[in-house]
């Protein structure tokens, strides 16, 4: 599925849709290149989820845990070796996770239930693409 | 003495610190060194390399400072916030130090570590200030009325000023992190080359989002050859952009809260155009601004300590609340 978005707000919006249809254990991909929206597109997820605290960009950090939801960034990672699969595993368990910059740890994280990619359209713009082999999931977003 | 361990993220910290603030250790195991040390390899991001250093660490803080555990009356370590499996390498290990040696415990937030920087003698300040925490992970306006306590008078929406310098030197080829590098970069360059306009939300909250994308499509407009002759005049601008926004809201935050003193703590106020752009604030020293555990131990003496052996089920926490 592929939505346009014309600003942070829309973006944070269809970010809404897809969280309010997921369950605990969900993993969510979230690719694109800096600047793209990946951090706003999870703030959006996490505020349909009831996070009331700041959003932020976790690439220090790596992972921030709010009630029910964890937001990962392996901005910083080469790959995900064992022992840095220990340190990210708690961020998964009973949680609806979103991952940024999940390509360093494709081989070690849990298989997404949607993988989003979004692209830069021009300077407002973005595309949103929503990928999941469950088609009907998708059907469901309000 | 205050013996503390600090390691909620990349470095691996132990310090002595003496009940006045007086900084007799302060030893920081570095991402850095480490990447040196086995030949340019990337290090893991994982507790297990913690755990690797923690020892060495405690060992030559204690050798720096001339000192033994007899030394030490009180324990001091980060809780949180910062990565959970991190966080809990220091806090069994300070457990297991005041445990040893019946001492008390003092969990300290690593935010009030930062702040705390600026406790530490020889040049202590004194409360009430306005605070500016800006680093990798953070970035916040804190209205300090006592030591050992402050309120968030604003923060970032959404990418810390340190991350926003980080990627900002990666978009500009100089790796990740960068941050210094683009510090150095921006020194040769000219600052009005380029209009990098940061979002003014309303308030005292910064956001850094925008201003990195702006510079993304900056450098997407610029030829191979065109990027590489005004390299130094896109940094210079872009970090002028950040340094402008950190300066206007803490100018704007001092006024709202009538206080007339500034401190700067956190990775970037080792930024050199940040230090002198804030004569009159009080940057912590360059040794104190990254993490290290000196400042954990000076915030150790304003929290209640736990006392022997209350601490056992002490947890680290990985967010802040």
């Amino acid at each position: 599925m592929q939505i346009e978005s014309a600003s942070p707000e829309e973006t944070e919006a269809v970010a809404g849709r897809l969280a309010r249809v997921l369950l605990p254990g969900d993993v969510v991909t979230v690719s694109g290149e800096l600047g793209a929206g990946k951090t706003t597109f999870v703030r959006g997820a996490c505020r349909a989820l009831g996070v009331t605290q700041p959003v932020t960009s976790p690439t220090f950090t790596v992972g921030h845990r709010y009630d029910g939801v964890s937001h990962l960034d392996l901005y910083r990672f080469a790959g995900v070796s064992a022992a840095e699969w220990g340190d990210l595993e708690p961020y998964f368990e009973g949680t609806i996770a979103f991952v940024e910059w999940p390509e360093a740890g494709e081989d070690a994280l849990p298989a997404p239930r949607v993988r989003v990619r979004l692209l830069h359209v021009d300077e407002a713009h973005r595309m949103i693409e929503l990928e999941t082999a469950e088609p009907e999931l998708l059907e469901t977003m309000a | 003495m205050i013996f503390a361990l600090e390691t909620s993220c990349d470095e691996t910290a132990a310090a002595l610190v003496t009940h006045d603030g007086e900084i007799r250790a302060n030893v920081v195991a570095s991402q850095a060194d480490l990447h040196a040390q086995f030949g340019g390899v990337v290090p893991e991001i994982a507790s297990r390399r913690h755990l690797e250093l923690v020892l060495p660490v405690v060992r030559q803080a204690l050798s720096d400072a001339g000192a033994t555990l007899d030394d030490v009356d009180l324990v001091a370590v980060t809780r949180g916030p910062g990565l959970i499996g991190a966080l809990l390498v220091g806090v069994s290990a300070a457990k297991a130090l005041a445990w040893t040696r019946r001492l008390p415990l003092a969990p300290v937030d690593h935010l009030d570590g930062h702040v705390a920087s600026l406790y530490l003698e020889p040049d202590s300040l004194e409360p009430p200030f306005l605070c500016l925490l800006a680093s990798g992970g953070h970035t916040m306006l804190l209205d300090v009325r006592a030591r050992g306590s402050f309120g968030v008078a604003g923060r970032t929406v959404d990418d810390a000023v340190g991350e926003a310098f980080d990627k900002g030197a990666r978009l500009l080829g100089l790796g990740y992190p960068g941050g210094a590098e683009l510090d150095r970069l921006a020194r040769d360059g000219d600052p009005e080359a380029f209009s990098f306009p940061v979002a003014k939300l309303p308030g005292l909250d910064f956001s850094f989002s925008g201003v990195k994308t702006s510079l993304l499509y900056a450098v997407k407009k610029l030829q191979p050859g065109e990027l590489e002759r005004r390299r130094a005049d896109l940094a210079a601008s872009y970090q002028r952009a950040l340094v402008r926004a950190l300066v206007e809201r803490t100018d704007a935050a001092a006024q709202l809260l009538g206080v007339e003193r500034v401190g700067v703590v956190g990775g970037v106020a080792a930024n050199s155009e940040l230090r002198a752009s804030l004569p009159w604030a009080r940057a912590a020293p360059l040794s104190l601004c990254t993490d290290n555990a000196a400042m954990i131990a000076s915030a150790a003496r304003y929290v209640e300590p736990l006392p022997y052996p209350r601490y056992l089920g002490l947890d680290a926490y990985a967010s802040a609340a």
